[in-house]
């Protein structure tokens, strides 16, 4: 794959160059909004992440971002737009014109494709890291347990974490907790994997062994969306970066372009603050 | 480390201080062990309390008392069992989303809690006047039946005489049982509602289902929560179960040693024998409460290790006093 290629995708362009399903695009969304109560969180997002990309958002606290990502996989309901995933209509089936909800069991199983780590970790705290890492897989796909232990002990050994297999998450630190949500998620083998800002609950020296994964996740190929404040990892390893402010996206493209010269005055003044 | 870098210095003589009296807790300890004494002296040389009476296969080891005791566990077991389970259901009832269902277990709380259990024991065994028998099969058959001009239409699969079924032990059993349901659903939904949110969020944006979530997610972390308040439950049973002599059930403790005392006239060592008794039974349940806390409680606390030491601990004392 060509850098060019990896460019991100305008998304005007590319309802022009793919089909209405969105195919194509690993993620899809068109006017996307969200209001909580009277609350209007989200006003209007447009996003498009070709498989393979790395997408980070940024913007300041209340901007959306997290909300943005959170519909994506359907934890949080949207209230006008549409998302698609690998081609899929997130939450909803289209059928006569009309919009009708997916049954919950249909909503889990768009789920089991789609990674997501919190802010908070989220392990589950009585059973341990090995356990952690196994339960989707053996529980939702049902899949011989021999097997996924062999996997989920290749992921705790990838994520370097091989020797707390048997560990409980409170035992461990924040960086390490991190690193087992990030194994976790891909025992699942998501298409695509959301992070809903994972280094930001973090100590400082911690940040960078989570950082690392998800460095080496993204250079394997995995499409990611990354809520963020680490702007050094939307230079690195971002193939775009949105800049979200007031429920709406201001500004995106190249990372290297938007921060070396970002067009709008609120993406200027949010980098100067964060730089 | 930085043991290496930093320069080493000679460790100082270690704290040898004057330890801060405590004269207060010396006066204390003389008090009660004065108190102790005395309870002890009158427990042995008062003759009312009959030791060897009480302690004989008379009182506590006869036969008619170790049946009762036997039938006292099984009160006991039953009514925890049917009590946790429907608590659990009626705690996932309250929390559904479903306005319905949520109303029906607030209306079951609401009714069984106001009932005092004595009332609920003596009223199970009169159930007996309201129907003859009880019957399974189509609900409304003789309605429906006489919309249809039949008379005589019945779809019932099976019945039973109501005294058969609904006297004496299981009146009394299903009268603790339900009335626990309604203590246990509020203490299984403040479990539940203890375990963050973050716990089902994570579990269903992993593909696990709404049962599933709740199943091996949820309800284990809540049994932390749920399992001190359902000992005491419990606990508190094992004494309600004297309670059900008034459905009547004569199979049951307290009724077994009353009788003794009745027939011997001999009043107060069969009430020592009921203190024994209960004393013993709870303990027991007590050591089970213990080991069932400690198995829920696993991933918790600091008993096992520390949060997270950032630097692996290298050997007895560290690096930095070796030499």
């Amino acid at each position: 794959m060509s850098t060019d290629e990896r460019r991100p995708a305008d998304p005007a362009q590319v309802l022009a160059h793919d089909d209405l399903m969105g195919r194509a695009l690993m993620v899809r969304a068109e006017n996307v909004h969200k209001s909580f109560g009277h609350l209007r969180v989200l006003r209007g997002i447009d996003l498009a992440v070709r498989p393979g990309e790395v997408s980070v958002v940024i913007g300041p606290s209340g901007s959306g971002k997290s909300t943005f990502l959170r519909c994506v996989n359907h934890l949080e309901k949207i209230n006008a737009g549409r998302i698609w995933v690998d081609g899929e209509l997130i939450g909803y089936r289209e059928r006569g014109g009309k919009l009708h909800e997916l049954r919950e069991k249909e909503v889990a199983a768009q789920r089991r494709s789609i990674g997501m780590v919190f802010q908070r970790f989220n392990l589950f705290p009585h059973m341990t890291v090995l356990e952690n890492v196994m339960e989707a897989p053996c529980r939702v796909r049902r899949e011989p347990k021999s097997a996924v232990r062999e996997r989920a002990a290749a992921l705790l050994e990838r994520v370097g974490l091989a020797d707390k297999l048997d560990s409980y998450p409170g035992h461990l630190s924040g960086g390490q907790q991190q690193r087992v949500a990030i194994a976790r998620a891909l025992a699942m083998q998501p298409k695509l994997m959301l992070f809903d800002e994972p280094t930001s609950a973090l100590d400082p020296e911690l940040v960078g062994e989570v950082l690392d994964v998800m460095k080496d996740l993204a250079r394997s190929g995995m499409t990611m969306v990354v809520v963020t404040h680490e702007i050094g990892f939307a230079r690195e390893v971002g193939d775009s970066l949105i800049f979200m402010d007031g429920g709406v996206v201001v500004e995106s493209g190249p990372p290297r372009e938007v921060l070396a010269e970002p067009k709008h005055e609120r993406t200027r003044s949010f980098l100067a603050k964060v730089l | 480390m930085t043991s290496e870098v930093s320069v080493e210095r000679a460790r100082p003589e270690a704290i040898k201080a004057v330890p801060v009296r405590h004269p207060g807790r010396w006066v204390a300890v003389g008090v009660l062990g004065v108190l102790v004494a005395m309870f002890i002296h009158f427990l042995v040389t008062n003759e009312h309390f009959e030791w060897s009476f009480v302690l004989s296969d008379q009182v506590m080891f006869s036969q008619p008392v170790l049946e009762g005791l036997r039938g006292t566990i099984l009160l006991t077991v039953l009514s925890m069992l049917i009590g946790v389970g429907l608590g659990i259901v009626l705690a996932v009832m309250r929390l559904s989303p479903n306005p319905l269902l949520s109303t029906a277990a607030f209306g079951y709380t609401w009714f069984f809690r106001a009932m005092p259990r004595l009332v609920l024991a003596v009223l199970f065994g009169n159930f007996g006047i309201l129907w003859s028998r009880l019957s399974l099969g189509l609900p409304f058959d003789h309605e429906i039946g006489a919309l249809f001009g039949l008379h005589n239409f019945e779809a019932r699969i099976y019945s039973v005489r109501a005294v058969d079924l609904l006297s004496g032990f299981v009146a009394g059993m299903l009268a603790l049982a339900l009335s626990e349901a309604a203590y246990m659903a509020e203490i299984v939904r403040a479990g539940i509602q203890s375990v963050d949110v973050g716990q089902s969020e994570a579990a269903e944006a992993l593909g696990l289902t709404r049962g599933q979530t709740l199943r091996r997610i949820v309800l284990p972390q809540a049994m932390r929560v749920i399992v001190p308040p359902t000992g005491n439950e419990t606990i508190a049973m094992v004494k309600d179960t004297s309670l059900v002599a008034y459905t009547p059930v004569t199979w049951e403790l307290f009724f077994q040693l009353q009788a003794i005392s009745h027939r011997t006239f001999d009043v107060f060592p069969v009430l020592v024998a009921a203190c024994l008794w209960y004393l013993i039974l709870c303990s027991v349940l007590m050591v089970i409460q213990y080991y069932v806390e400690r198995y829920f409680s696993r991933g918790y606390g600091a008993r096992k290790g520390r949060p997270a030491p950032l630097v692996e601990p290298t050997g007895p004392g560290g690096v930095i006093h070796e030499h």
